[in-house]
Formats: structure tokens, sequence, C-alpha cells
């Protein structure tokens, strides 16, 4: 073990974990953030999902000691309860969750995208959304908040 | 321990149980006082077990159903505020704490409604105390009860005078049973309930806050993983502890009969160490050949539950001027959770909690106690929400496995399940045979139905006292609930369709009482429990859709020999006006083309795209609740891929409490029903599930292109409250299948319906244009 440097959501922290530990882990168990979640450790599913240099990262996979110096930002670093960050109020507005599990890959890829790309086209967006999977199935209000998302960014 | 609601509401005068797990912690240190030796202490027939007031007027409610991020948490939240006359932001909901909570049993079934939702327990609860609430204004105001309103947790009266509920009762106990007989306030006053309030979870959601059940961090928690056995059926030969004493923080290795699991201080040393243990099994004794494995199943010795029996089908089949024979197959099914379950216990010399994503509170607290060698007052389970789970995934399994390593260990624990282990030993959705057989007349009505179907089971909920029907409890040492062969006993009672093992569209006739939606009079329904290799358990709409794709397709099938149209057919053989009515709706919704299918005859030469539409409808269980559902697909036939590009589904689940969130459950249900049509099924190889993760077990994801879905909500104020979130996906196989047959004139009869059997049915199609039932004509 030893002390590795971590900004996270605009915080800096220094871990005391083995340098090979996913950054899912030390995101959850040493910072105690609940937007990233485990769900299958193999980037198969995006629960995990965090933006690392303006790139949507499966941090169940990523070793914490690959991270650098550059700031992590999870779901609860978009915006907080009293100012969501806009797409948080988009899919707060569509009411886009049943069980929510899922909403980090989905939340942080969808905005990730829409950043580079303002006016991506659907299927560049669906292509982007190719690795997300929401398990409770709740495509129609994802789909309509980013969307909506998407309008005010392009207005 | 009784966390002794009696001293909280005393000594603080507010009964709030915070959703925090520290916070709980610190107050299960506080609160340990001797346990009530009843099963619950929580008596459900006592005011003060549901409701409480504090001394600043919150209301706390406490309730035995849980949210499974379905919206029940909202739904309750805005019963307790519209019955007791309470603004929603001042009611706290405390869901299945055993401590503190009444035991509702399990949170399944669709029946979190229809049990607090209409005359009984939470409902009724919450309308005694607005009654008592008035009765003690009485006596404040001097005015009598019919001169008072209740709004807003203010008591005003004819004269102008108020007061508050903090004034009545604040922090005191009510004292006084629930009554029967308090009187529901009526839908039409309904200012809360019934209304789209926004889920009251969706801000923490968004943001993050949200705390689940894999956030859930005690002090001096240690980190634990499972080492399940690489087969089914395996048995532990020897584990050597040596192999991880390299890994820095491992604690100890655990091993309990052929249960082994690891205990490390952080979680990527408990990850590192499953891995690296070195185990040796015994081998199992080998897997059915997946290939044949359902027409087998017909095979085995079976538990034979006769359903209902006019006791004079075979007559009316030989009197038939055509009778019509299909088999349908659906395949073992997976909860699939996105998330890999996950539990904490914390388990002392002579108590544990264990905080738990259990839609069974209760009956995992006796388990848990069975497992520890604890009395079932000594343990504590407090519900914290996982991911979906549809049913019972592995949220049973890993809070058992919790207890056992916080035992073994005497410290708290977190177990999280890896993506295999989830999905490998899960209870898997049943796997279901369904033979049918129907008899017509020359008018084309139909006059006897036969139906037989095979139901593979082991295990499925521990209950209060069965652990080993989920992997923990059997890997520990106990034996899943047998399925002991049986011959049928005449049915005697009224008829139960449960599993809807029956279809809607017989009579369902014992000793002239007819509880089923339909008019076929002459009728035999059999159901034979076989033992499955795997085990099973709920899943969403469990057994339910499984015989309604067999039932609704075949009712499409007779419908196209007859050349009627499916709806029009439908109509002829249903008598519950519900499920008329839906199917109306949904027919109207879609703009139904009365017309026989399939919509032209198969044609090798087509190529391209064909389209078609397709329905079914239920009476879910048989009156919990009405859906009709209208699929229109794309079928590519060089491909054999299907492409819905259109659902519209019609809805009664009688008095709507939340239409947001019924809105967005049908929604869900349909594409969840849709993956399952399309995608899902559990493999197998010899000795072991291969389906073990999302590239093994298909799913569509985000980016899939998804139909339109048009939800049409028929509300009925003047009904008891159904179930909602099962009726949806009970169609959608079905629906897609008899859309597919309008197109193509092909039928699928076993699911999911991959292009490879897409392509196979359009083949036998071409070449076999009357096997479209097959057996065909037996006169």
């Amino acid at each position: 073990m030893s002390l590795i440097p971590l900004r996270v959501n605009g915080l800096k922290h220094d871990v005391d974990v083995d340098q090979s530990t996913p950054l899912l882990f030390v995101l959850n168990d040493e910072l105690g953030l609940r937007g990233p979640k485990f769900g299958c450790g193999m980037a198969q599913c995006g629960a995990c999902t965090v933006i690392l240099r303006g790139k949507v990262v499966r941090s169940c996979v990523m070793p914490v000691s690959a991270v650098g110096q550059d700031e992590v930002t999870t779901l609860e670093g978009l915006g907080t309860p009293e100012q969501p960050h806009p797409i948080q109020q988009a899919f707060i507005d569509e009411g886009a969750a049943q069980c929510g599990f899922c909403l980090s890959g989905v939340i942080l890829t969808a905005k990730a995208v829409l950043d580079e790309k303002p006016n991506a086209s659907e299927q560049e967006m669906r292509e982007a959304l190719g690795g997300v999977l929401c398990r409770c199935f709740t495509h129609v209000r994802m789909l309509r908040a980013i969307r909506k998302y998407a309008e005010t960014r392009k207005a | 321990m009784s966390l002794s609601r009696r001293e909280f509401l005393k000594n603080s005068g507010v009964l709030i149980v915070s959703f925090s797990a520290t916070g709980l912690t610190g107050k299960t240190a506080v609160a340990q006082g001797p346990f009530d030796t009843h099963r619950s202490h929580i008596d459900p027939t006592k005011l003060d077990s549901w409701i409480a007031v504090a001394a600043d007027g919150t209301v706390t409610a406490y309730t035995g159903k849980c949210d499974l991020g379905q919206g029940m948490f909202t739904a309750q939240t805005q019963l307790v505020a519209e019955e007791i006359c309470v603004p929603i932001e001042r009611v706290k909901l405390i869901q299945c704490d055993t401590s503190v909570a009444p035991d509702q049993g399990t949170t399944s079934g669709s029946q979190s409604t229809p049990t607090n939702f209409n005359s009984e327990n939470l409902a009724q609860a919450a309308a005694t105390a607005r009654e008592a609430l008035i009765a003690l204004a009485v006596k404040r105001l001097g005015e009598p009860a019919n001169q008072l309103t209740p709004s807003g947790g203010v008591i005003t009266g004819k004269n102008g005078r108020s007061i508050t509920y903090a004034e009545l009762i604040g922090s005191k106990r009510f004292d006084i049973p629930v009554s029967a007989t308090a009187k529901r306030r009526q839908p039409a006053q309904w200012a809360v309930l019934g209304k789209a309030v926004p889920s009251l979870d969706r801000t923490a959601l968004m943001t993050g806050q949200f705390e689940f059940m894999h956030n859930v961090r005690v002090p001096g928690m240690l980190h634990g993983r499972v080492v399940r056995p690489p087969e089914v059926g395996a048995t532990l030969a020897s584990v050597d502890e040596n192999s991880v004493k390299h890994i820095p923080g491992v604690i100890k290795v655990v091993v309990r009969n052929n249960f082994v699991g690891v205990v490390a201080e952080k979680q990527s040393q408990a990850v590192q160490a499953a891995r690296q243990l070195k185990v040796r099994w015994n081998p199992g004794a080998g897997l059915p050949a997946q290939a044949t494995y359902y027409e087998s199943l017909r095979k085995q010795p079976s538990r034979d539950t006769l359903i209902i029996d006019s006791n004079e089908v075979e007559k009316q089949f030989a009197g038939a001027s055509a009778v019509f024979r299909a088999t349908y197959v659906y395949p073992y099914q997976m909860h699939g959770s996105i998330g890999a379950s996950c539990s904490v216990a914390d388990v002392k010399a002579k108590q544990a909690t264990v905080w738990s994503a259990t839609q069974s509170a209760y009956p995992t607290r006796d388990i848990v106690a069975k497992l520890l060698g604890l009395p079932a007052d000594s343990v504590r389970v407090i519900y914290v929400r996982g991911s979906g789970c549809y049913g019972l995934n592995g949220a049973d399994a890993v809070s058992f496995d919790a207890a056992i390593l916080s035992g073994a260990v005497g410290r708290p624990v977190r177990v999280q399940l890896s993506r295999q282990d989830e999905m490998a030993w899960e209870n898997f959705g049943c796997g279901v045979v369904v033979d049918q057989r129907v008899g017509v007349d020359e008018k084309g009505f139909i006059v006897a139905w036969d139906c037989e179907n095979w139901v593979a089971s082991r295990g499925s909920r521990p209950g209060y006292d069965r652990p080993g029907n989920v992997i923990t409890g059997f890997l520990a040492g106990f034996e899943p609930e047998q399925v002991t062969p049986r011959a049928a006993a005449e049915p005697k009672e009224e008829l139960r369709n449960r599993g809807n093992a029956a279809p809607s569209y017989i009579a369902g006739c014992v000793n002239g009482n007819c509880r089923g939606a339909g008019n076929v009079r002459s009728e035999r329904v059999m159901s034979y429990t076989v033992v499955s290799p795997f085990f099973t358990g709920p899943l969403r709409s469990p057994e339910r859709l499984q015989n309604t794709f067999a039932h609704e397709c075949f009712m499409d099938e007779i419908s196209s020999h007859v050349k009627a149209d499916p709806v029009a057919f439908r109509l002829r053989h249903l008598r519950d006006t519900r499920v008329i009515d839906v199917l109306k709706a949904a027919a109207e919704a879609a703009n139904w083309e009365t017309r026989p299918s399939p919509r032209a005859p198969a044609d090798v030469s087509r190529k391209g795209t064909v389209n078609g539409r397709g329905i079914a409808c239920v009476a879910y269980e048989g009156n919990n609740g009405y859906a009709a559902l209208i699929a229109e697909v794309d079928v590519d036939l060089d491909t054999g891929q299907i492409h819905p590009t259109k659902f519209t589904v019609a809805l009664d689940c009688g008095p709507i409490s939340n239409p947001d969130g019924l809105r967005n459950q049908s929604e869900g249900g349909i594409l969840q029903g849709m993956s399952r049509a399309l995608f899902e099924e559990v493999s197998w190889d010899d000795k072991r599930v291969t389906s073990t993760d999302w590239e093994t077990y298909k799913s569509f994801y985000l980016g899939f292109e998804i139909p339109k879905i048009e939800v049409k909500l028929i509300n009925r104020p003047d009904v008891p409250a159904t179930g909602a979130g099962e009726t949806a996906i009970t169609l959608v196989a079905a629906a897609i299948d008899n859309a597919v047959f309008d197109a193509t004139g092909a039928r699928l009869r076993q699911a999911p319906f991959t292009p490879d059997r897409v392509r196979d049915a359009l083949n036998v199609a071409v070449n076999e244009p009357r096997s479209t039932a097959r057996g065909d004509h037996d006169k």
C-alpha cells in the first residue's frame, strides 16, 4: 500500500490502498461516494461510470494508479440536490428512473457525448449508450430526458 | 430489539428512524433492550404499530411493504398523506425494518397495492388515525365530528376554531386498535392519492445521493466474498487456507459444509482472495442437455395439481368439428439485476443486525436466526433498497452470506457478490412447457379447452424456515423444499388462478361457482411440477407470463384457423367486463384493423421486411389487474430479426394511486418483456450455467432502437385496488409472437424469438402451411 493522490469532484484526497485497487472501490469504500456502483466488475453495464479527462470511464476496471492527476467526476459531482446539473434536472423533470442503480452510466455517458458534440445525432447517442444497461428498462423516459437536455444545449 | 418505540416516543417525542446506516447502528446500540417473545413484537391490530404523530405534527408511518424501485415508497406516502390529511412532505415512511415495522411477509406478487391500499393494513390504519384525531378534536373544540374538517394537519370546526394534530396527540400514543369500520376517503375527495405526484426519490437518485444497499457502510466493517462451487451439485473436498495467506488484509477463510467465503479488510483484497483461494471440489452429477431439456420435463416424476376439470372435455373433443394442439416452451430466465447483490451483517454473540435488499424482511430475520443459532427476535433486518430485483434475485442469498461471514469473524461484514456469483446461482424464473388442446364447433366457437403445463422448480423463497431454498442455505447444509411427486386431487374449492395456468377464456366452474373470465365451459387445466436442476423462484410475473404466452398465442392460432379477427375472437369467448374493456380500449387506441391473421399467406419468394400486429390480454391472477397489449412489429425475412415498432397497452388496476408511476411501470414492463421475449435465456453445458455475464446473457442496452409505447389507463375508483406492475410484461411475448404470425404466417412456439428460431418458423410456415397447430384435425 502507498498513499495515492486523487482529485475527485473538486476535492483532493490521499488514499492508502494498493495501486491495483479498482477506482470504483476507492470511490465507494475510501471516499464514501454513492454515485458510481458495482454492477458487473467487467465494464459491461456502466453502473460504475465516472468522467475522467472529459471521457466516460468504467471505474470498476480502472486501477486507481491509472487515474493520475486528472479530476474524476462522479454523478454526485455534477450537481447537488439543491442545484442539480441541467442534465440531472432533465432526468428529474422526466422522472427518468425506476430503481435508479444504472444512472451513473446513463447520465454521465449522455453528458460526455453532448459535451464533446452538442449536436450529436440520435444515432451517435445510441451508439454511445450501446454499452449502458438499465434492467428496469426505463429507456423511454431516459431517452426523452437526454433529448430534452440536448435541446437546451443547442438553444 | 424492540428499539423500544415507546421509549423513543417518550424521550424524543419523535419516532423517526433515519435511513442512514450509520445512524441506525448508533440507534441500535442505544436501543438494545429485551425482545418481545412473539414472532413480531409489532402488533398489526394496534394503530400505534402503523402510525405515529410526532410533537411537531410530523406523521411517521410504518409499512411491511417496501419500494423495490417501482414507486411503492411514493405511493404509500401518498396514501398516508391522503388518509390522514397532511401534506405529503410531513409524512415519513419507514419500510420493512423488523425493529419497528409490522410483519407483512414478502413484498411481491403485485400484492402491495391490494394489501395496503384497500380496507386493511396501512390504508385502514391511516383512516383510523384520521378518525381518532377527529374524535379527539370533538372533545377539544366542542363541535360534533360532522362539523370538523381535517386538512393540512389541522382540524377546523364550523365555528372557525382549529387545532393541530401536534396539539391533539403529538408524541403520544393513540392506544386504540386499527378500526375495521374507519372510512377511507373517497377517491372523488383525493387530493394527493391518485395524483401524478413526482416520485419522492428522484432528486436523490439523479444527483447520486440516494443510499442504496450497496452504499451501506458501518463502522469497523470488513469485506467478504463468496467462493461458489465450479459446477452445479459439486461438493467441497478441501480448502487450502494457506493459498491466500500472502494476500494482505485477509482476515479469515470461512467454511461451513459446502459454503466457502473469505473476509478481508478491503474489498479488493476480498476479491483477490476469493479468486486465489485453492479449493478442491468433488464433481456434481452433471446437467441434462439443454437442447432436449424442456421436452424432457414431461417425463419427470411430477407433483400434479388439477386446477379445473369439467370432467367431460373428451366428450366435447369427440364431438368437435376440429381439434387443434400445440406445445409452447418458455425457458429459464434471470432476474439479472444490474447490481450484483449485496448485504451487510453485524453479528455479535447474542444478536445480529442485517442490512438487506430482501423483499422479505421478517422471513430473512428468521432464516438468519436459524443460520446463526439465535432466537429470531435477536435479529434485526433493516431493508435498504438495492437495484431493481424483479423478484427473488440474489438479495436473500447474499444476506445469508453476510450473516455467516460476519458470524465467523464477529465483526460487521459487507458481502458483494460478483456478477458470476449472481447469475450462475440466482433462483431463475421457471422453465415452463405448455401443451394446448382446443376443440371448436362448426361456427368457430371454442367448445373445449384442455391445457397441461410442466413447471421445473427447485427451492424458491426461503420463507421463515427454508434456508436451503436459495444457494447459500443449501451450501450451508439445508435442503430445499422437496418437490414430492403426487397425483392430482379433484379440485374442490373455487378456481384459483394465481399462476394464470388457466386461460382467460374458460368459465372456471367448480360446483356451479364460475370464476373464470371466459365462457368456455368444457375445461381442464392440469399443472405438473417437476424437479429443476437449477434453483428457481419468482421472476416478474412468475408462471403467469409463461402460461399467458402459451394461452394468448394459442388463442391466436385458433382464431386464425377459424378465420376470425383476433380481437373479435377473444371477445366472443370472454365474459369478464374488465378484460373486455381493456381489450376494446387497446384495440381502439391502436386503430386495430379488423381482419383475420395472417395478413397474407407465407410466401417463400418474399424478401425484405414485412409488418404485422398482434394482441394479447389477461386477467392477471384471475382478478389482480387487467391488461391488453397490441404489438406492431417489422420482421426481416432475410435475417429473421424482429423489430417491434409500437406497443399500445390498456390497463385497469382499479383506482390508480399514481398515474405517473403506473405509466413508468408499464413502459418499463413492456420493454423488459420485449428483452425477455427476444433475447433472454439461461444457458448451460453439461456441468454448469454458462450465461454468467452480459455477453452470455443478452439484455438489450440503452442504445437499442426502441418502439413507441402508448399507455391507456382505465381508472376505476369504485372497485378495490389491484396490482399493476406485472400485468403489461405478462403479455409482451404473446403480443410479439402474434404480430410475427400476422406479418409472416410463421408461428413461434419457443421463446426467446431468436433470429434462428424465426427463420426456422418461416421455413416451417412455407413448407407445411397447415402446421400452425400441430396434430391439426383429430378427426
